[in-house]
């Protein structure tokens, strides 16, 4: 064609250079972003004259097997977009604090001249103190100098210390494995402090409460490129194109390869394009369709045909055959707890026979006691705690017996809660009599439980549905279709493809599963149902297998080595360990807006005391029986117990510890749960870094702003308490440490700027990949800013150097601990007996806390930030439950870089976070082979087995700072996860458990479809069910806000964006201007049409707790009754006010929630139902929530 | 025979998860600065759905593209007078309104708002005018949104079809979208090449990277109408036009350009075709329904004997022929016929071609609920049937092959002949029946099937980017001796690239 131009000449394009000179830079540096997304991606970031100018993702990761495709390239949009942070106007350059608060201490201080004096006369005076916490989240920020912010802070923290007691003090910092040395400083800081560290996984609402009760693990599961050996994949409530980016390669090209993608879906959504076969669920209805896909594998696959390798698998691998005794109930049984050894004489002297659990030898035809459950594990004789079907005593091998169809003494009739239709079903069960300690009972298989909860007759007498298209018998084909939306043919089909997928592949079927079904009320039950699915046909602890739950950035690799240095465990221990959910739920008052529990969460029997009354009691019970921590612990400063003990007398920890059991006894001592709204009781100084605690972590943010800040609000929902009105305004000061203005830092007192990620040195790990990650300095932290580590130091110095005008010397103090998971307190309570009842003796540690004297030395809080302490040398690492020494590492350490301590003694550096990230990975066994090779060494001895040659190949690895940011490495196979890494192999979670035989830390030892928690009998919740979604006026959103004309009932749904990873990002210019430059409520057509919405009409969405103005997008996508605000909303950025409440500015997502606790996941005491910091206790969940919206009036005003 | 070397690309968009992360890739090096923050060289878009700008590729607005007309092909903007006809008045620009308003936040608010009665918020504000904005429209305003009745049913493309096709697009269980990911597609027959009065857009010889001259041109804005995929945009702050450098500095520096090395859906490849540059006339010549076949039967296989000694008697290096042999793009375009390029009744052969998405299988609404289509028997197939789409073949023959519907089934039946070929390797280890009839319907072998399969499932960086040596010593050379070169380069200073300066 003559007209287009071919030019070859270089001469002719001189012109070119002028791309190639901006496409020129001075440097690259490897770098992450410490953002709550389970990216975990490698990048490389471009420094081009000192400034950051853009950045690439790295894609040198070490390849895995080579039948896996690379993880090359990760990193997504949101990540891409990073560097215009850096230099943005959003950016916090300088200090800043709250004007109305810094002329008040400026005058105090004048005027007292002592800074805790000073800061003291602003807090008692009941004036001064609101003329700043009403101005709070209104503007007027100061600029201020370091130096007099850390005044402040040192000033208000002793204040605080001295007058209320060190658990005033709280933290809030979430997920650490995103910068798991920026979460340290803070937590460190705050241990030594004795304040408190809160939770995040749980309230969050990604912890997952059925992984704990299955698998008594917090969260284990498959990295992404092991999604690519799975043959049949579901994805539900995860959407994995949006939010698992840089890992939905995978998906497409395990497609490629011959697997078929099931996406659950309510709407068209992202991940539904990229499926073979996408299946609508109704929303939150996903449980009602495993229901009754179970319905069809067990009676398709187990029942009319026993699929060998199904049989085999549940029979070694979970708790379907052990043996449950039948309570007597009228005419008929319910299931109740698991028989156990103490029961059968032939048993009953055994260590621990409470915790041994029994099955029916088939080939014995005998009743046997199974090695590896709870009892094993603990008792003294190591070597037992193991998965081989060998009698504990005799070591003889068992022939478990999974249905006793054809060897039973009768077929009882056993009573089934029905929560789908509020009714009892009667199904005939076969059962064995046998003779117990207590005299004679009928005992079941819990296999054959399931069959008859499932409804699989097997020709057994009873209320048994008669085939897939009886509608009205829990649970078959044609039953759920009311719930799901979905026909029953697809149900056949799905369950006929899953089962025979994982038959002939033997167990390569997965879930894919995240906040969709995590956030509903009921998601425990939800999961469990998928979870059945995946146990009953082998598909747990397989390569390409699984249930891959991915909501958080929970999995931080080198656990066993940062957990010390993070909880300042070196130094003192235990830490004071908070679950934030009901921390939340109490202190920001939220228990007062409801009513009794029991429309929400029903009991398996009407009436039952354990499963009726207010949330708050059952609180109250959870702490007082050692179920649940809760900070302040006591209606006075823990130092002031401690001294009044003291003065008592008690001159031993034992003798305080007896003397705070008998003040609690009397009442002259009580828990702070108890009155929380007693000014002595509130929390005073709260430190927020790396999170929004007050924006997208905050479940009920109105009542944040209303409870904790005492500022404006827009909540207009009813006390229903019936005391007095709840407090407002409890906290004295609100620190944010922070790189941005969000909603968090515009709230807060002082604002302190923070390095960026680009601007710190730092570690990061994820459970989508098996790589760690550095966080480097790129370029060194911009104007006035410094990394959360030396943040946290500048304040421990700061008390340092003034605590010794406060305290004389060291003081004692003493914590509350609830009974722990990983330890022998699993085995306090089989029974629930209540002490403040006179049902049994208060004993610390096992009917109540334990309470620990620890000392607190505020002068040294700096030296001792600063050094690895001697703890480490001396108790070695733990984790899981094992302990191993690492003290030849430790000398290493201080030889490498020692700090000298006050005392002359050379301690390892932790001056700054590249030392401390150096510490951690050479003392971890996922960086250090020899570590490693250690904890298999004990892990051996007291499983039984062999274990250690899984670390004999790496011993020698040792993985620095230094390497990492050279390349990425992997993490090596260590005791503590579950996977098997070796020789490139894709981590997926329980291979070592069902490979090696390691039990799980469960009360069997194995997998648990049945759970025999007193509580959970009581709720109904013993075997996987069904119960119905909550009724919106059940839940209470839309009580004193009345439905009015032009207006729609939505359910209000807040699921993971596209343009924000939370609330980061969404402020960031790039992704607001890729989206709709709001982040906008989406909503469907005809709902639209109803109330005359049209496509990017502003509209107003609001309920009793508060309200949202932003603009609509209008898409069939979207079905009827759903409405979805993607999370997380800032309320900073082009938010007009609200004429519907006062004309005040409209607030985020979490305006319109309200924390609801679901109170069966409070109890504890037993078994894998134990305490443990992110792992157990109620979610913050928040998808049952409903709201209505209208077109705004008017044009929108700011 | 004129053969010429082509750096060539493919987007696999049963892969492209719509992340954007391409486009924000590119953004950040290339157009984050005044005049160009409205650029999107990489853009991403929700089809069916309306684009950027809005309705592109609606040709009757924007007459972009060649038109054939009596057997004679001309740029559709010329109309009777010509280009330079309309040189002082083109009426066919897209405004601002078609591409959007660029927009900032008062973020600064936020820091300095005074203590008030209210807090503060940061108000969105053009970046043009520096008033507060009320936004309207953004460079991916349908961005996921099927089902609209404002933006995916005024899709162009489905101009021809029936209610009930369209209809489907608007029902719960029959939605569906998918992305197009899109950059300058360095076309053969360039629309804004031929439209420049200047004469300032060229194609680089050795690579055929499409270019506009900063030097050279004029600002008349011819080639933005010229263009039919709309991917060169007027600066209004240089007053120069500019476009996709497919990242010719990274190239020449054996990189991938920043939107393929950051494609985290690994959708992309790249690399070189041989084409015969003697039958362009032809291949742009033919009926609609033959365009994608004409297209392919020039380009030439690096591997003939006859082909390698034209090359090189064209003057192009070993090396790029050496590149050529290894190219995917070539494996995809050529060898296996999987994809295609956008739109070629545009006629301006496009070089960069797309492999069709797969989309989830129909449902039906039953009295039972919603289900799936299934036989006699009471059984669906495991894998999607080809009827089963979920959009109309037709739709993405509109797309991708000129309205030939054949094109496009023939691609969907390899697709999922090696799905279906890979999962019995899987399951039962075998070549079962129904993998061999697959395999037989689509007309490929065993092998062929693997080779498919391994270069769309596992591909590493290397093999999805095959970028050849760009001789930069010996360009430089022509100029200064590179050992000089070496010693002075970067010395100097750099001069504003904006308006007057």
């Amino acid at each position: 064609m003559g007209w287009i131009r071919e030019l070859v000449s270089p001469q002719s394009r001189q012109w070119e250079e002028l791309y190639r000179n901006r496409w020129q830079h001075d440097k690259v540096v490897r770098s992450t972003h410490g953002v709550n997304c389970t990216g975990g991606c490698s990048w490389n970031v471009y420094v081009k004259d000192g400034i950051v100018t853009w950045e690439m993702q790295a894609t040198d990761y070490p390849l895995l097997d080579a039948e896996l495709p690379p993880y090359e390239p990760r990193g997504c949009q949101r990540g891409i977009s990073f560097s215009w942070y850096l230099y943005s106007p959003i950016r916090v350059k300088y200090p800043y604090a709250r004007g109305a608060l810094l002329d008040l201490w400026r005058a105090a201080k004048a005027e007292h001249g002592d800074p805790v004096a000073a800061w003291a006369s602003i807090v008692s005076d009941p004036d001064r103190r609101r003329r700043y916490q009403q101005a709070r989240g209104k503007g007027g920020f100061r600029r201020f100098g370091w130096d007099e912010a850390l005044e402040i802070i040192a000033a208000s923290t002793l204040h605080t210390i001295k007058q209320h007691g060190p658990d005033r003090v709280i933290g809030f910092s979430p997920i650490p494995a995103m910068s798991m040395l920026s979460y340290a400083g803070g937590s460190r800081f705050l241990q030594l402090l004795g304040g408190v560290v809160m939770s995040f996984y749980d309230w969050y609402c990604d912890l997952p409460p059925a992984s704990p009760e299955v698998w008594g693990e917090q969260t284990d599961v498959a990295e992404s490129a092991d999604w690519y050996n799975s043959k049949y994949i579901v994805a539900m409530g995860s959407n994995v194109a949006m939010t698992r980016t840089p890992d939905a390669h995978f998906l497409s090209e395990a497609r490629c390869d011959g697997s078929k993608l099931v996406v659950f879906s309510p709407d068209f959504s992202q991940v539904a394009k990229h499926a073979d076969w996408w299946v609508p669920v109704n929303a939150g209805q996903d449980g009602a369709f495993w229901m009754a896909a179970n319905h069809v594998i067990l009676k398709e696959f187990h029942a009319d045909r026993q699929t060998p390798y199904f049989i085999d698998y549940v029979k070694r691998y979970t708790d379907s055959p052990f043996l449950v005794t039948l309570d007597q109930n009228g005419e008929a049984y319910t299931p109740g707890r698991m028989l156990r050894a103490s029961q059968i004489a032939a048993y009953a002297d055994a260590e621990h026979a409470d915790a041994k659990f029994l099955v029916w030898d088939e080939t014995a035809r005998a009743i046997r006691m199974p090695q590896g459950t709870l009892g094993f594990r603990w008792q003294k004789v190591k070597g037992q705690w193991n998965l081989d079907m060998k009698d504990g005593v005799d070591g003889a091998p068992i022939d478990p017996a999974l249905t006793l169809l054809d060897d039973h003494d009768e077929v009882a009739p056993v009573t089934f809660r029905e929560f789908a239709f509020d009714r009892d079903v009667t199904r005939g069960v076969p059962a064995r009599r046998v003779e117990t300690q207590d005299g004679p009972a009928l005992v079941v298989t819990i296999y054959d439980l399931l069959m008859a909860q499932f409804g699989v007759g097997r020709g057994l007498a009873g209320d048994y549905p008669q085939s897939y298209d009886d509608e009205d018998a829990p649970y078959t084909p044609a039953w759920q279709e009311r719930f799901t939306g979905i026909d029953r043919a697809t149900v056949i089909q799905f369950a006929r493809e899953w089962a025979t997928t994982a038959e002939q592949t033997e167990g390569q079927c997965s879930i894919i599963i995240g906040a969709g079904i995590n956030h509903w009320y009921h998601n425990n039950l939800l999961y469990r149902a998928a979870i059945a699915g995946l146990m009953l046909t082998g598909c747990v602890g397989r390569n390409g297998g699984g249930l891959n739950h991915y909501v958080g950035q929970e999995k931080l690799a080198p656990m066993a080595a940062w957990l010390p240095v993070a909880m300042a465990l070196d130094w003192t221990k235990p830490p004071r360990l908070q679950n934030s959910p009901s921390f939340h739920y109490v202190h920001s008052d939220q228990w007062r807006y409801e009513g009794d529990f029991t429309d929400l969460q029903p009991g398996s029997a009407p009436g039952h005391p354990l499963a009726q009354g207010h949330t708050m009691d059952m609180q109250r019970r959870a702490v007082r029986m050692g179920w649940l921590p809760f900070f302040p612990q006591f209606d006075r400063s823990s130092l002031d117990v401690v001294r009044d003990a003291e003065a008592a007398g008690a001159r031993t920890p034992d003798a305080v510890k007896a003397w705070i059991v008998e003040q609690l006894q009397s009442g002259d001592l009580r828990f702070a749960v108890d009155d929380p709204d007693a000014p002595q009781n509130w929390p005073r100084v709260w430190f927020i870094w790396r999170g929004n605690a007050l924006m997208s972590s905050a479940k009920g943010h109105e009542y944040f702003l209303k409870h904790y800040l005492g500022t404006h609000t827009n909540t207009i929902a009813d006390d229903v308490s019936g005391g007095e009105p709840g407090p407002e305004g409890k906290l004295d000061l609100v620190v944010d440490i922070n790189f941005r203005m969000d909603t968090s830092a515009l709230y807060s007192d002082i604002v302190l700027p923070t390095a960026t990620w680009y601007e710190k040195n730092d570690l990061n790990s994820t459970d989508l990949h098996s790589y760690i990650h550095p966080l480097a300095e790129v370029v060194p932290p911009c104007w006035e800013s410094r990394s959360d580590w030396d943040i946290f130091k500048a304040f421990a110095r700061a008390i340092s150097d003034m605590a010794p005008d406060v305290f004389a010397g060291p003081v004692r103090d003493v914590v509350a601990v609830p009974l722990q998971h990983d330890t022998p307190a699993e085995l306090a309570q089989p029974e629930i007996k209540d002490w403040a009842a006179g049902e049994c003796d208060p004993v610390p540690g096992k009917t109540m806390p334990n309470f620990v004297v620890v000392e607190r030395d505020y002068a040294a809080l700096y030296d001792r930030f600063v050094a690895l302490g001697p703890g480490i040398r001396q108790d070695g690492l733990s984790v899981h439950g094992i302990n191993w020494g690492v003290a030849d590492l430790y000398d290493d350490l201080a030889k490498r870089r020692p700090v000298s301590t006050r005392n002359g003694t050379r301690y390892p550096s932790l001056a700054d976070a590249k030392d401390a990230a150096d510490a951690i990975l050479y003392l971890a066994p996922e960086t250090n082979g020899e570590s490693a090779y250690r904890a298999f060494k004990v892990e051996e001895e007291k499983v039984g087995l062999p274990l250690a040659d899984l670390a004999e190949g790496t011993r020698g690895v040792r993985i620095a700072f230094d390497d990492l940011t050279r390349q990425p490495r992997r993490v090596l196979t260590s005791p503590a996860w579950t996977g098997i890494v070796n020789d490139g192999r894709a981590y997926s979670a329980y291979c070592l458990n069902v490979e090696r035989l390691v039990p799980w830390r469960t009360l069997t030892g194995r997998q648990h479809f049945y759970l025999d928690h007193e509580g959970y009998i009581a709720f109904g919740e013993h075997l996987p069910t069904y119960k119905p979604k909550i009724d919106p006026a059940a839940h209470g959103d839309l009580i004193k806000t009345q439905a009015d004309e032009g207006a729609i009932m939505l359910n209000y749904l807040t699921p993971h964006g596209k343009w924000q990873i939370h609330t980061t990002y969404s402020d960031n210019l790039r992704m607001r201007t890729l989206s709709r430059g709001v982040e906008p409520f989406w909503m469907n057509p005809d709902d639209a049409a109803q109330v005359g919405i049209a496509d990017n009409d502003w509209v107003e969405v609001y309920n009793d707790h508060g309200v949202v103005v932003t603009r609509a997008i209008v898409t069939a996508r979207i079905p009827r009754g759903l409405c979805l605000i993607y999370h997380g909303t800032e309320r900073t950025l082009s938010v007009p006010k609200s004429p519907r409440r006062g004309d005040r500015r409209a607030g985020g997502h979490n305006s319109l929630t309200r924390t609801r606790l679901k109170p069966s996941l409070m109890l504890g005491g037993y078994g894998q139902f134990t305490y443990a910091f992110n792992y157990w206790g109620p979610t913050g969940v928040n998808r049952d929530t409903f709201v209505l919206v209208r077109k705004l009036d008017g044009e929108p005003r700011w | 025979m004129k053969i010429r070397a082509h750096i060539s690309m493919v987007f696999h968009l049963d892969k492209c998860i719509g992340c954007h992360t391409c486009s924000v890739a590119c953004k950040n090096i290339w157009t984050d600065r005044e005049g160009a923050e409205y650029m999107w060289w990489n853009n991403v878009e929700t089809k069916p759905g309306t684009g950027y700008p809005t309705q592109w590729e609606d040709q009757e607005q924007y007459k972009g593209g060649w038109e054939k007309k009596n057997g004679k092909l001309n740029l559709k903007m010329s109309g009777r007078l010509g280009t330079l006809g309309n040189i002082f008045f083109n009426p066919r620009l897209p405004s601002m309104d078609d591409y959007y308003e660029p927009w900032t936040y008062e973020y600064d608010n936020l820091i300095n708002a005074p203590e008030g009665d209210d807090q503060p918020t940061a108000r969105p504000i053009s970046m043009i005018t520096g008033e507060p904005i009320d936004i309207q429209a953004g460079p991916n305003w349908d961005d996921d949104l099927s089902g609209s009745e404002v933006y995916a049913a005024n899709d162009p493309n489905l101009e021809g079809m029936s209610d009930e096709e369209r209809r489907m697009m608007f029902e719960i269980e029959r939605l569906v979208f998918f992305y197009l990911p899109r950059i300058c597609n360095h076309c053969l027959n360039a629309g804004c090449a031929a439209a420049c009065p200047s004469g300032a857009i060229y194609k680089r010889g050795e690579d055929g990277i499409v270019l506009v001259n900063q030097d050279k041109c004029r600002g008349w804005r011819m080639c933005v109408t010229g263009c039919p995929y709309k991917k060169v945009y007027y600066n209004w702050s240089t007053g120069k036009s500019e476009k996709c450098i497919l990242c010719y500095p990274r190239l020449e520096t054996g990189q991938a350009p920043a939107c393929f090395h950051s494609c985290v859906g690994r959708i992309r490849y790249l690399g070189v075709l041989l084409y015969d540059a003697d039958r362009i006339d032809e291949a742009v010549a033919v009926e609609d329904a033959d365009l994608v076949e004409a297209q392919r039967a020039i380009i030439q296989d690096p591997f003939d004997p006859a082909v390698i000694a034209a090359a090189k008697a064209n003057g192009v290096p070993d090396a790029m022929i050496d590149a050529a042999q290894k190219s995917p793009v070539y494996k995809f375009v050529k060898e296996w016929g999987l994809a295609l390029p956008l739109h070629p009744e545009f006629r301006t052969l496009p070089m960069l071609f797309y492999v069709p998405p797969m989309l989830p299988i129909q449902a039906l609404v039953t009295e039972h609920g919603v289900g799936q289509a299934h036989d006699e028997s009471g059984a669906a197939p495991f894998f999607a049937a080809l009827e089963q789409a979920r959009l109309p073949l037709r739709y993405m023959a509109r797309l991708f092959s000129a309205g030939n519907e054949d094109e496009i089934a023939a691609v969907y039946r390899k697709l999922i002949a090696v799905r279906v070929f890979r999962r019995a390797q899987n399951t039962t280890g075998a070549l079962d029946d129904e993998a061999q009839a697959a395999l037989d319907g689509a007309g490929l072998t065993a092998e062929v099937a693997q080779a498919i399969f391994e270069l769309t499932a596992k591909p590493t960086f290397d093999e999805r980017f095959v970028v050849p040596p760009l001789a930069r010593e010996v360009n430089i050379e022509s100029m200064v001796d590179p050992f000089t070169h070496k010693t002075e380069a970067g010395f100097g200073f750099r001069r504003d690239a904006k308006r007057g300066g």
